[in-house]
């Protein structure tokens, strides 16, 4: 399909978005290597964190079929400014309960996007999100049974995972920080918008949070924190952001 | 110019047979169902879509240049190898053949799931060892992104699936 000028810069923001949040949260969670709890959470942290880093690099590419810079240029050289990724995927790792909430709030969100973008009318990314799903069902399942084994603990495991769920909640909900292209990206059938993701999402995380003894905050204390698609982060991005283009800085031709 | 001994599909998929998943060197990438295109033009070029495992496979890059490699021992005028999700692959794409060399590589082999994973397809894998299935799921995420880790009740042994993926 031949999109226009103003219709190829609608998408090209709604793919920087989507692969901004694989590989930041993707490198966060690539921060339990070697301090995971137990030798199992190590490993599927590890390799939560390789699929969604690989799922990103897949949009790059897309996006370079349209014109934008290699993919290794757009992870590691652009400032946080340039960035779209949303607040909750960029901050520091925490406690183990917060790394979990994190995850099992983002993959739910992720695996609800790819499967709307799995029917997208821009063929390429349907492809793709079709694949993506099957492998984020997997993020869902661990993220799933853990919610669940510890809401379901004791009182220390589920008052945790509780504090968790409220400090992660308001950064959760600027997952779904709309864009200013959310009418265009509609009209060409590419993506429905947020709120209707937002929609998908909290049925399927009500769904676990209530068999998991767990409350979600009320809804009059709900204060999404925006600003991430718009290029306004917190402090944390840019830090992590130094850290991981660090080698391809300091030898631009290296082979790695 | 005509070419007279322009290659064929089968020749080459012949070829593919050679090339093995870095990460598990008993099976081929066409019994492992990623080669999905191959494409000749006039001219003896060849053009080969392969489609990964998983988005974060570390060993696709490896697997293209061994396409490239191979392909271009077959004495054609150029060969290009491309990443496609034109056919998202999934565990129902490895061949019977396939199945075998996974199982005799000790990993054991994915269900078929005909487009749907229901947890049982992961607690009660058949050990490649005993064949008993009194075993347990210990984690769906194991030394590579495509393999989970179980545990035989029956001969006492840990080992791993090639876990089934839609």
């Amino acid at each position: 399909m031949n999109y226009s000028g103003e219709q190829l810069k609608a998408i090209k923001e709604f793919l920087y978005k989507i692969a901004d949040d694989q590989l930041i949260i993707g490198h966060r969670n690539s921060e339990w290597t070697g301090l995971g709890p137990v030798l199992e959470e190590d490993i599927a942290f590890s390799s939560i964190a390789q699929d969604k880093i690989g799922q990103s690099l897949h949009i790059y590419e897309l996006l370079h079929t349209l014109g934008e810079k290699d993919p290794d240029s757009i992870a590691f050289t652009r400032d946080a400014k340039d960035f779209k990724c949303c607040h909750l995927t960029e901050y520091p790792i925490g406690g183990y309960d917060f790394s979990l909430m994190r995850n099992f709030l983002f993959s739910h969100s992720d695996h609800a996007r790819f499967e709307m973008l799995s029917a997208s009318a821009f063929e390429a990314l349907a492809n793709i999100a079709k694949k993506y799903k099957g492998e984020i069902k997997y993020h869902i399942m661990h993220a799933d049974t853990w919610i669940k084994q510890l809401g379901n603990g004791n009182e220390e495991s589920r008052a945790k995972l509780q504090a968790a769920l409220d400090t992660c909640f308001n950064m959760a909900l600027g997952i779904f920080e709309d864009s200013e292209y959310v009418f265009e990206l509609k009209e060409l059938k590419v993506f429905d918008g947020e709120n209707i993701l937002q929609e998908k999402w909290f049925e399927s995380i009500s769904l676990v949070l209530g068999d998991s003894n767990l409350k979600i905050p009320d809804k009059s204390s709900w204060k999404p924190e925006y600003g991430g698609r718009k290029g306004q982060h917190t402090e944390y991005l840019q830090p992590l952001l130094d850290e991981m283009g660090a080698v391809l800085r300091l030898d631009p031709k290296a082979e790695w | 110019m005509i070419i007279l001994n322009k290659i064929s599909k089968e020749e080459i998929l012949k070829a593919l047979e050679d090339v093995k998943d870095p990460e598990i060197p008993t099976i081929s990438i066409v019994d492992l169902g990623i080669v999905t295109g191959i494409e000749i033009n006039d001219e003896n070029f060849v053009s080969v879509k392969l489609t990964p495992t998983f988005a974060g496979c570390p060993a696709l890059k490896v697997m293209e240049n061994l396409v490239k490699e191979r392909i271009e021992k077959l004495g054609v005028s150029g060969v290009e190898v491309r990443t496609s999700f034109d056919i998202q692959w999934n565990t129902d794409m490895i061949t019977e053949k396939g199945l075998a060399a996974l199982k005799q590589h000790g990993l054991a082999p994915p269900e078929k799931h005909n487009g749907l994973i229901q947890i049982e397809f992961l607690e009660k894998v058949k050990c490649p060892y005993c064949g008993s299935k009194n075993t347990d799921l210990k984690t769906p995420f194991g030394p590579t992104l495509c393999r989970s880790i179980h545990y035989c009740n029956n001969c006492m042994q840990a080992f791993e699936q090639f876990k089934p993926v839609v």
